[in-house]
């Protein structure tokens, strides 16, 4: 993974130094409240309901044994014990004291993180998939550009104060992994006709109150036009983007408004002057920045057979099925560390979880890890050999429920428990279903099924894109759900289509149940919930809830 | 009285600055920073006087409306309705290495320390600051940096070709 150098780490160093004397200067009195709230949520702070919340960046979900283990002792020193993994792969304290902020990120700069630009209206931390440089499906490890966009944007003195927040997600593999297509841009590692490797870039996708698939406004990009390009997207964004209406400044706004082919035209023109300046990529660089990527030390002699308790234990089993994923290297599979157990909600870690995952990552792992979307927690790197003794490992701390990719594995935002913003909560709702689908058959029966929950329509649990999606919404001051089907990424990316008036939390997990009842009697042997959904429509789902209910 | 820091220091400041384009009666004295619109509507008469001219941006006012006689101005302010309002970063960039202007480029309005240090790398060169902000520590916070990563106007060689 990546390594700072002195440069890096002086910069991140004076960064909280900065940091430091502006939240001295809030505490003072020097700064209002109004003057703070922009400067600290550059810095990734909130100030939510119980506390301050605050997002340490994990740079395209990469980060080391070693952080993991800062980020345990950090959030049991500052915080209640457990920390919780966003939906774009950083790290959430629930609870530090604004006092201790600086403090915090003073301790995480000396492993090489920070929280910068992890909230706020900048250009936000990048995302990839995280299964960067070991999925059998990758095109080329997408983290090297991941990190070279991390850099230029990070403290970029041009776009500090954008209209809204600016989310870019780097997708390097067949299968998007990263939703890439719902992001402000959206870089896709392509080939051309000659086999080189560049970018396909989209722009204006986003969630939120207003869901919108990103548009294709260039389909090659050679490598070395990376940064110029992007930055001339960001310019004419931070020119033209609206600044009088917050709900309307997404950069997916502004390219509606124009039309898509029209802004591809202004970023065009616009590029053409940063063309070829000094910002455009050198081979050097390029190569300089891969060299931090390259493929560990795999074992040569590896034992490639399947472990051999997969016949013997049909738990271990279950658990090898859904919860690791097939791997470049033969005889290695990288494993899913499932925050999913029923009953602790989705995503959240505990300072003792975090050292165990910590010790295997450096036992089995390479000493690395990686965040996923799904808010779960991934050993890339694994021989098949040590997966039993790791399971083992999982288990006795919780975290080998075997329901990766099920509709267990839900995503979750914080919701009304900890969110200021929430219409309704969302960690309850996703105890409950988890508690109807928890037996082991049930979830073998049901397959792959994506669900995701917010608690409002900003989205952050990303239920448009679940295959189910539910929405927290207020009715007359009570909490109520909207249910949502449909949605998903990459090559089937689409906005999930809402079924028709919202429930009580009461009904929520009965409608759920329905809905799976509905898969089960219509589908096709061997057919998945979402080709079962595509092929018959959310029609016989409506008539069927609606028919019941009311 | 707001302050001036111009390169690096307290500096006085030289400069009248006409807030709208209704002026009643004749222009008064002095080095004067006109609204764009009293600029393209006495351009003549403005760049006749003996005195210096300067122009001063709204926000959503690109530079490209200065027009072609850009360079005839000494000065060229952008105003930052709020600091939040980050159009003039852009403005700032493109006055500088687009529009090549050489002039004395003047960050106006909400300006304070936290963003001084980005203005200065998209080419400004001097802040007018409020009367109740601290000279000293703005002035400081201009070098709260010591190196970074991109291509700017104080830097136009990024990092990773520098450090190769
Ligand atoms: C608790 C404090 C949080 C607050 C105040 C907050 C606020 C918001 C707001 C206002 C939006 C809508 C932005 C827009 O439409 O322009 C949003 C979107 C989003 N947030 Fe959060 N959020 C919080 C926590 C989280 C958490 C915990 C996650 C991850 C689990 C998250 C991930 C996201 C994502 C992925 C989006 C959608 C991005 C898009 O619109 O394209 N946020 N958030
Ligand atoms: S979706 Fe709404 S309730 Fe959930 S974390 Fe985001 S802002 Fe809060």
């Amino acid at each position: 993974m990546y390594q700072y150098n002195e440069f890096d780490r002086q910069l991140v160093k004076e960064r909280v130094d900065q940091f430091r004397d502006q939240t001295q200067r809030f505490l003072d009195g020097n700064l209002s409240e109004g003057e703070f709230l922009p400067l600290r949520l550059q810095n990734g702070l909130y100030i939510q309901r119980m506390a301050p919340l605050l997002r340490i960046a994990i740079p395209y979900g990469t980060l080391s044994a070693t952080q993991l283990r800062t980020l345990a002792d950090v959030s049991r020193k500052y915080d209640k014990g457990y920390g919780h993994i966003s939906t774009r792969q950083n790290f959430q304290l629930n609870w530090p004291a604004l006092e201790d902020v600086p403090d915090i990120l003073a301790e995480l700069a000396e492993v090489e993180m920070h929280a910068i630009q992890t909230s706020g209206s900048c250009i936000r931390s990048i995302t990839a998939d995280p299964f960067s440089g070991v999925a059998t499906d990758e095109i080329e490890d997408a983290r090297p550009y991941a990190e070279i966009l991390r850099q230029w944007s990070t403290l970029h003195p041009e776009f500090a104060f954008l209209p809204r927040k600016f989310k870019i997600a780097v997708c390097g593999s067949e299968n998007d992994r990263t939703a890439v297509h719902f992001h402000d841009i959206g870089v896709i590692m392509a080939k051309n006709e000659q086999g080189e490797t560049g970018f396909e870039i989209l722009v204006g996708g986003g969630l939120g109150r207003t869901p919108v698939i990103g548009t294709s406004i260039r389909k090659f990009l050679p490598k070395q036009h990376l940064l110029t390009y992007v930055e001339a997207i960001l310019r004419i964004y931070n020119q033209l983007g609206r600044r009088d209406n917050k709900c309307k400044a997404r950069i997916k706004i502004l390219v509606r408004a124009l039309g898509a082919d029209t802004f591809a035209e202004m970023v065009e023109e616009e590029w053409q002057h940063l063309k070829d300046s000094p910002s455009t990529l050198t081979d050097n660089e390029i190569s300089r920045v891969c060299a931090f990527f390259e493929e560990p030390d795999y074992n040569s002699k590896v034992n490639t057979s399947e472990p051999s308790q997969l016949t013997e234990n049909k738990e271990f089993s279950r658990w090898y099925t859904n919860n690791t994923r097939s791997h470049k290297q033969p005889g290695y599979r990288s494993v899913v560390i499932s925050l999913k157990g029923t009953g602790t909600p989705p995503g959240d870690v505990s300072d003792t979880q975090m050292e165990l995952i910590a010790d295997l990552a450096e036992k089995f792992s390479f000493s690395e890890l990686r965040t996923s979307r799904e808010q779960n927690l991934i050993l890339p790197y694994v021989e098949k050999a040590q997966l039993f003794e790791i399971w083992q490992a999982l288990g006795g701390s919780g975290m080998a429920t075997a329901n990766i990719g099920t509709i267990n594995d839900i995503t979750c935002c914080p919701g009304g428990d900890y969110c200021s913003l929430a219409n309704a909560k969302s960690i309850p709702i996703a105890e409950e279903i988890q508690r109807i689908f928890e037996a082991p058959d049930t979830l073998d029966e049901l397959g792959d099924i994506d669900l995701k929950v917010s608690g409002c329509m900003n989205a952050c649990g990303h239920h448009h894109i679940g295959q189910i999606g539910i929405l927290g919404v207020d009715k007359k001051g009570k909490e109520f759900y909207q249910v949502s089907l449909g949605g998903g990424v990459g090559d089937n990316a689409a906005v999930a289509k809402i079924l028709g008036p919202s429930f009580s939390q009461a009904e929520v997990p009965g409608v759920i149940k329905q809905i799976t009842d509905i898969y089960l009697d219509k589908k096709t042997p061997d057919e998945k919930f979402t080709d079962t959904l595509a092929r018959i429509g959310v029609q016989p789902f409506k008539e069927k809830i609606y028919a019941k209910t009311h | 009285m707001p302050k001036l820091i111009k390169d690096g220091a307290i500096a006085n400041d030289e400069w009248v600055l006409i807030e709208s384009a209704e002026v009643e009666g004749a222009l008064p004295s002095g080095n004067l920073i006109v609204p764009l619109a009293l600029w393209a509507a006495q351009q003549e008469q403005l760049l006749a006087r003996d005195e210096e001219v300067g122009v001063w941006l709204q926000s959503d006012e690109s530079p490209d409306k200065i027009g072609d006689r850009l360079r005839e101005l000494a000065l060229v302010a952008i105003n930052f309705p709020a600091f939040t309002d980050g159009r003039g970063f852009s403005y700032a960039q493109l006055l500088r290495s687009r529009l090549n202007f050489t002039g004395e480029l003047r960050a106006i309005g909400d300006v304070g320390k936290d963003q001084m240090f980005f203005m200065q790398r998209c080419g400004f060169d001097s802040y007018l600051i409020a009367d109740d902000k601290d000279t000293d520590q703005a002035i400081a916070a201009l070098s709260s940096f010591t190196d970074t990563y991109q291509s700017a106007q104080d830097q136009p060689v990024p990092a990773f070709r520098r450090n190769a």
